[in-house]
């Protein structure tokens, strides 16, 4: 247990040992060198680089140089990561072994190892974290620690004023007082409905009664996304902060967490987080010496994508299969064991302590009219710079798409952006410079989602897709009302019939109607957003269902059964380069002759397709 | 431990663990699942008998929850697992390629165990590795920016530790 004094005390000490993480001009002698322990980096070999680096520190026997674990830096398409503070160098795709030079030449010499720099997308290289494309348009408020302190110390936390929020809202605030900057700030629910996070506080709050609970929603079960992973595996404690000032708001003394088993690194970390908090008495009876307890459990969720669905995440605590309850009434006034609950879900619970130090009013200054504050997104798929961005709502498609995420590779152009997973739609090239925002994204037929945001190139097929998304909905559908069991399978199978060139135009018409119906009759969330992938791929990409149904052609030669590959002798230059790579000689022509497929060699591989420079085969 | 079916007496010593780390209720059901399917590989019939004595539950209760649940299962799973992440992010950069290898190979389906009982093939919706796809696990293992060639040669690595 520490004394409110003493916390005060290591906030101070830790910041000042701590500025040359945020200050670039920072007076010391001391280097941190930083080295991400995200997902993507631990999976390429991160944790051996911290090691050599510790060990090579030991054995030249230097001073003033620390290594440090910390979460994700977001620009995962580079990992494993380093960066090097005070001076806010950017090492990219580091191995193990270039451990040696970088102290060598970086610590002892002073100088850049020029061969690991990151360079930018335009090849240009580039020395400092903040001079990369890929953040100068972000702004980090959920994002705000990942990447700067170490996860697993609670005063690295304490030191970018953790505990702060809680403090201040335990000692100055009441309870209608904390839930009127929620609701003033305009942040809404970062799951992906966008319900207003304040109203939601209040809602559950004016229900009567002794035990309420407060819950994180951490199942991220979306496909493609991996926000609130980061978030939880590189600022736990901000998560833990949250609950524990939702939990004075609206009267409640315990949380829990429910939490994906398939993230194993973000368990840990939370485990450590709440275990330190404790210690601290930052969790626990009589908190910042009021009044106030508050203790939080984290609950391992087993592999169920509908557990995402509140009603169906509280059965799954409980112990029982996860299957949605019907609402009303709402977990607000009957949740968890039937007692009032709220649910938010990760990135909204990061949000909280930054609107309460710095003020409702700096928070909805962010943003456009209806969405207020940032939204992160996964960004991932065919895009240069893979990774995670946090952007103010109002963004444009086009500016993540090429100026965070630097274009598309290869050249290729940019055919449809997916966001909001199985329950989210497609976003064509004509609708990129739409502001990203909830009601902007729901009327071109998406949704926000969670933040995953999976970007596609012209050859990707979008029958296929949606067929990828109904059979992802097909085999998370929990088998409780009919529409979603019964009709996303027969959806499915017309859509497996289309891609196999067995499908006719009446099915079209047919998958049109069966997606409405299953839209308005479902029961929870899943089912009514699972026909979404269908019906904004269908109406943004009509002409090509229309091929796969009449013509029997796929365009991307994605569906094996019914594709054609052909080369347009007008693009062609004669380079040959589809020849060579070519792996069953179906193409001929010899010099700088126009290529010519031989169809009945051809086995749709696609291997042309991609090695074109000219873009001549289709 | 997760090559032979275990013995009830291995089961009984496992489950006395349990019952010490955890009250009789039932909303921990899914808590000691996981740690029963993590220690044994999969959930045995007798260690299900077991826990609904102890929960106080109906077997067929327990059945149905694991069932529901995708980390669960009935039998025992092969020496190394291999998943392959079919999420968003490494279907569109060709997820599919890397699990049709596998499928060819290997001679099973998803979800199945080689006779041998050397590999087990599994679907897996995102890891969370995005920037790394496309990506497939070996018993928890990352590899991400997978190519055929690549688990080829992870496969042959395996094959040969036999």
């Amino acid at each position: 247990m520490k004394t409110v004094e003493e916390i005060h005390k290591i906030r101070e000490e830790k910041r000042k040992e701590l500025d040359l993480r945020v200050n670039t001009s920072a007076d010391t002698r001391e280097k941190h060198i930083l080295v991400c322990h995200g997902t993507g980096c631990t999976s390429s070999k991160s944790p051996k680089i911290l090691e050599n680096f510790k060990k090579i520190i030991k054995e030249k026997n230097i001073e003033n140089v620390r290594v440090i674990k910390t979460g994700c830096f977001g620009l995962c398409a580079k990992g494993p990561i380093v960066i090097i503070r005070p001076e806010d160098t950017f090492y990219a795709m580091v191995n193990p072994e270039d451990c040696e030079e970088i102290i060598q030449t970086h610590i002892v010499e002073g100088k850049k190892v020029e061969r690991l720099l990151c360079k930018d997308v335009d090849g240009k290289m580039v020395n400092r974290l903040d001079d990369l494309n890929f953040y100068k348009k972000q702004k980090r408020i959920a994002l705000k620690n990942c990447g700067i302190i170490n996860p697993e110390n609670i005063d690295e936390y304490i030191a970018f004023d953790g505990y702060k929020a809680i403090e201040k809202v335990l000692k100055e605030m009441s309870q209608d007082e904390v839930i009127k900057v929620i609701s003033d700030s305009g942040l809404r629910g970062r799951g992906g409905a966008g319900f207003p996070t304040g109203k939601k506080w209040e809602l559950t709050k004016i229900v009567e009664g002794k035990q309420k609970y407060v819950v994180c929603n951490a199942d991220e079960g979306d496909p493609g996304a991996f926000m609130d992973r980061s978030i939880l595996e590189g600022d736990p404690h901000c998560v833990l902060e949250a609950m524990a000032i939702a939990g004075y708001a609206i009267g409640a003394d315990k949380g829990y967490i429910y939490v994906r088993a398939e993230y194993p690194i973000a368990v840990q970390r939370l485990k450590i987080a709440i275990e330190q908090a404790r210690n601290y008495g930052l969790l626990g009876k009589n908190i910042f010496d009021t009044d106030f307890s508050f203790d939080i459990e984290i609950r391992l969720g087993a592999g169920a994508f509908v557990c995402g669905e509140e009603t169906a995440l509280l059965e799954s605590i409980e112990g029982k299969r996860g299957q949605p309850r019907l609402k009303p009434p709402f977990p607000a006034q009957r949740g968890l064991w039937g007692k009032p609950t709220l649910i938010n879900n990760v990135e909204t619970y990061a949000n909280i302590t930054k609107i309460i130090l710095n003020g409702a009013e700096w928070y909805s200054a962010i943003g456009t009219e209806k969405s207020k504050g940032t939204k992160v997104f996964a960004l991932g798929g065919n895009v240069n710079n893979i990774g995670l961005v946090e952007v103010p709502m109002g963004t444009t498609l086009r500016e993540i798409v090429y100026d965070i995420g630097g274009g598309l590779p290869n050249g290729r152009d940019f055919k449809a952006a997916q966001t909001g997973g199985p329950s989210g739609g497609c976003i064509p090239k004509e609708h990129l410079d739409t502001p990203i925002d909830y009601e902007s994204l729901k009327e071109i037929g998406s949704m926000m989602g969670s933040g995953g945001m999976i970007i596609m190139d012209d050859t990707k097929c979008m029958v296929n897709l949606a067929r990828f998304y109904l059979e992802f909905t097909v085999s998370e559908s929990c088998g409780k009302c009919t529409p979603c069991r019964i009709g996303t399978k027969r959806m499915l199978e017309i859509l497996e019939r289309l891609c196999d060139g067995k499908g006719t135009k009446e099915d079209l018409t047919k998958l049109d109607k069966l997606a409405h119906m299953i839209a308005k009759a479902s029961v929870c969330g899943l089912g009514q957003c699972a026909p979404n992938p269908v019906i904004s791929t269908m109406k943004y990409f009509k002409d090509e269902f229309e091929e796969h149904a009449i013509d029997k052609n796929c365009r991307t030669s994605e569906c094996k059964a019914i594709s054609k590959i052909t080369i347009d002798p007008e693009k062609c230059k004669g380079c040959g380069l589809c020849q060579r790579s070519c792996p069953v000689n179906a193409i001929k022509g010899e010099g700088r002759d126009k290529r010519i497929i031989d169809q009945d060699k051809c086995i749709k591989c696609g291997t042309c397709l991609n090695n074109c420079p000219f873009k001549a085969i289709s | 431990m997760n090559e032979t079916k275990c013995s009830q007496k291995i089961q009984d010593d496992f489950l006395k663990e349990i019952y010490k780390t955890y009250k009789p209720e039932k909303d921990n059901l899914i808590q000691i699942l996981n740690e029963v399917q993590e220690h044994f590989g999969y959930i045995p019939k007798y260690t299900q008998l077991q826990l609904s004595g102890f929960l106080k539950m109906p077997m067929a209760e327990i059945f149905g929850v694991i069932t529901f649940y995708s980390r669960f299962t009935l039998e025992p799973k092969g020496k190394y697992t291999i998943s392959v992440c079919l999420g968003t992010a490494c279907f569109v950069k060709g997820s599919q390629k890397i699990l049709d290898r596998l499928k060819e190979r290997l001679k099973i389906e998803p979800g199945q165990t080689t006779e041998d009982g050397m590999f087990s093939l599994d679907e897996t919706r995102c890891v969370g590795a995005c920037g790394l796809a496309p990506v497939f696990t070996v018993n928890g293992e990352v590899y991400g920016k997978a190519t055929v060639q690549k688990l080829d040669q992870v496969l042959d690595e395996l094959e040969n530790k036999k």
